[in-house]
């Protein structure tokens, strides 16, 4: 009934073929849209900023990144936090540099140079597949955080080897650093990540993205049928990568406000990973909720024990969620291993028919 | 021009100095080398049955070992708790197959590959848990395992071989050997070999993929705890063990993910040449720690001309 597409009639192929095909997809997307842009700054408190919205955001954006390559492009990576680390490093050192810069574009030009470090540890790619290839992404992963730690320059020659985030900027706003407003940084955020999103949507709507899907599906195939591989491979990582990098700019600029180069260590990458297979592969949607799975699972898990009134030690509380957390995505992946989009997915097309099932 | 003299000429003049030194750094290399092949077995022998790239193996050593540790701190005499370990890694497997494998048989690799890293979590949560998560010293004397050091004076030099070092390579050997004897030799290993090289193929001669995939986990367990027990004695039992996991993937990569004697080849390789590169190369010209990434990229390094590794199997693809 609410759902009902009957009537909407295309009479073009373009109208068939628009992002928003039937009329309730855009509303739903409107209503998200003046949920994250309107209710939510109104109604949050600097905790849910902090602890919530603000990483949820990131970790989608960088779930995004790491789908476009292994969701789309097929090509399985496990070095997402390497690639966020050259992101956040990248932004910090022009922002050193060239301190008048304007942090928006210094976060958004932070991913250029992850996309070429991208574009380097990819080119294996055009010979090593499968799970051979992760170990591409493998050695990007550990030697680029061994890098972080032993290139002082990165980190200025601090003498704690982490990098501080200075106060910045916009027209007298603060937008990082310790002064600046959590609902500030929120807007930047979700500024960027809406950009990046619907970027990425059109991305993978068109040319470069049907390219990306026939190497996914197979990569010999597709060179049969014209599509060159290394440009569909390397284009993958190159904004892959890109993506991901500007996640990380925002991980540390935004929300972390400092960085150690362990910060970018394997763990993160495999939560990332986590988002984007819970989620879903190959599908937009699916980093949005995986991240508001994995992100907001352990904060709520720890708002229980104290609702209940049961007093856990708050290390109990870190290994249980490690418990939880493990055992949830083992069951997500038996009930629904295409993930939470394709729940959506299904719950849609229920909805499409009720309540006249037939 | 110094930098090239310090990549092919220095190391090589040190090593000739200090003959020694260079048979230290070797040992040592062997000994990190037989401990990687161990964890990389396990990986293959789940890899060859059941096409799963079990990230969980390394995760499995320390749990194995900390169940030891955690058994004998409850008053439990040491062989007994050795017994009872395995009899927890045998649940393990058998749990680990109900559980998570069954559901998910012919899903595609990856979601298989994730449901491993699910599985590593809950271990690392359930071993805190129940152990809790400070270093823990392994029981090396309860276990007889000797502790002292034999001292040789080859050339003048000085070289230290600890007895618990040659009791490692002594027993991984032997452990290598028993199970090359084992898959060889017995009906059960035949059965496993056969379900590696075609699933249904072995179904249709009536061998059972279920026993097969509880046997490889708990034969991985085994291997797991024998890890366990070696590494722990030498850094003391926690969860910073895991990093071995890691090293593991690069092993696999360089030997070939279904090759046992690529297992033993590559670890062998990653432990004797990244010692000697970061004690040779690394430490002097980049500041040292290359450990942490010399296995990847070695392994990458070799995989650009064989991408199925050194004795992988040849890749066919056809459309």
């Amino acid at each position: 009934m609410l759902y009902r597409t009957a009537g909407q009639f295309k009479t073009s192929y373009e109208a068939d073929q628009a992002l928003f095909p039937v009329k309730q997809d855009a509303f739903l997307l409107g209503f998200i849209m003046v949920l994250a842009w309107v209710i939510f700054p109104l109604t949050a408190s600097e905790f849910t900023f902090q602890t919530l919205l603000i990483p949820i955001l990131i970790y989608s954006l960088a779930a995004l990144g790491l789908n476009i390559l292994t969701g789309y492009a097929g090509q399985l990576s496990l070095g997402t936090a390497a690639f966020m680390g050259v992101g956040a490093y990248a932004c910090y050192k022009m922002i050193t540099i060239m301190p008048w810069m304007n942090p928006i574009i210094a976060i958004l030009l932070s991913g250029v140079f992850s996309a070429g470090v991208g574009v380097a540890f990819g080119i294996p790619s055009l010979r090593i597949k499968g799970f051979y290839l992760a170990i591409a992404t493998l050695a990007a992963q550990f030697f680029l955080v061994w890098l972080f730690e032993k290139w002082s320059w990165l980190y200025n020659d601090n003498a704690s080897g982490a990098i501080q985030v200075p106060n910045l900027d916009i027209f007298g706003l603060y937008v990082s650093g310790p002064q600046a407003d959590s609902i500030v940084q929120y807007y930047l955020v979700l500024f960027i990540v809406c950009l990046l999103t619907w970027v990425c949507i059109n991305l993978t709507r068109g040319n470069l993205g049907r390219t990306w899907k026939a190497t996914r599906d197979m990569d010999i195939a597709a060179e049969l049928i014209g599509i060159n591989l290394m440009k569909s491979k390397l284009t993958a990582f190159a904004i892959s990568s890109y993506v991901v990098g500007v996640a990380g700019a925002l991980f540390v600029f935004m929300w972390r406000g400092a960085a150690e180069p362990n910060l970018f260590d394997i763990p993160l990458s495999f939560r990332i990973l986590f988002i984007a297979i819970i989620g879903g592969l190959g599908s937009i949607l699916g980093n949005y909720l995986g991240a508001i799975l994995i992100v907001g699972l352990p904060v709520v898990l720890n708002l229980v024990p104290e609702a209940l009134g049961i007093p856990v030690s708050s290390s109990m509380v870190e290994h249980l969620n490690f418990m939880i957390v493990g055992g949830l995505i083992v069951f997500f992946l038996i009930v629904e291993p295409h993930g939470l989009a394709q729940l959506w997915r299904l719950l849609r097309e229920k909805l499409i028919l009720w309540p006249f099932p037939y | 021009m110094d930098l090239l003299r310090d990549i092919f000429i220095n190391p090589f003049v040190e090593m000739a100095a200090m003959p020694d030194l260079f048979l230290q750094t070797l040992w040592e290399g062997l000994v990190s080398g037989v401990l990687y092949a161990l964890i990389a077995l396990g990986f293959v022998l789940i890899f060859r049955s059941s096409r799963i790239f079990n990230f969980a193996q390394g995760i499995m050593v320390v749990f194995a070992a900390l169940t030891l540790v955690g058994l004998y701190a409850y008053g439990i005499p040491a062989w007994i708790a050795v017994l009872l370990t395995l009899g927890v890694m045998f649940v393990l497997a058998v749990s680990i197959e109900r559980v998570v494998l069954r559901p998910l048989v012919g899903q595609p690799d990856i979601i298989l590959f994730m449901a491993t890293i699910g599985v590593s979590l809950f271990l690392i949560g359930l071993g805190e848990i129940i152990f809790g998560g400070e270093n823990k010293q392994m029981i090396t004397s309860e276990l007889g395992i000797p502790t002292g050091e034999t001292l040789l004076e080859p050339w003048g030099g000085l070289l230290i071989l600890p007895h618990l070092d040659i009791t490692v390579v002594v027993v991984g050997g032997v452990l290598v050997a028993a199970l090359l004897a084992f898959l060889n030799y017995t009906k059960m290993g035949r059965a496993i070999r056969a379900l590696g090289d075609d699933h249904q193929a072995a179904l249709s001669v009536g061998i059972s993929l279920q026993t097969i995939w509880v046997l490889v986990w708990f034969i991985a367990g085994i291997i797991a705890l024998v890890t366990g027990i070696a590494w722990g004695a030498r850094a003391g039992v926690s969860f910073a063990l895991e990093v071995i996991a890691y090293k593991a993937l690069p092993v696999l990569m360089l030997g070939g993910l279904e090759s046992i004697t690529g297992a033993i080849v590559g670890g062998l390789m990653i432990g004797i040449l990244e010692k000697l590169f970061d004690g040779y190369w690394g430490y002097p010209i980049l500041g040292g720690n290359t450990e942490t990434w010399f296995a990847f990229v070695l392994a990458l390094i070799v995989l650009l001309f064989r991408p199925q590794g050194l004795f992988g199997e040849r890749i066919i693809e056809r459309v």
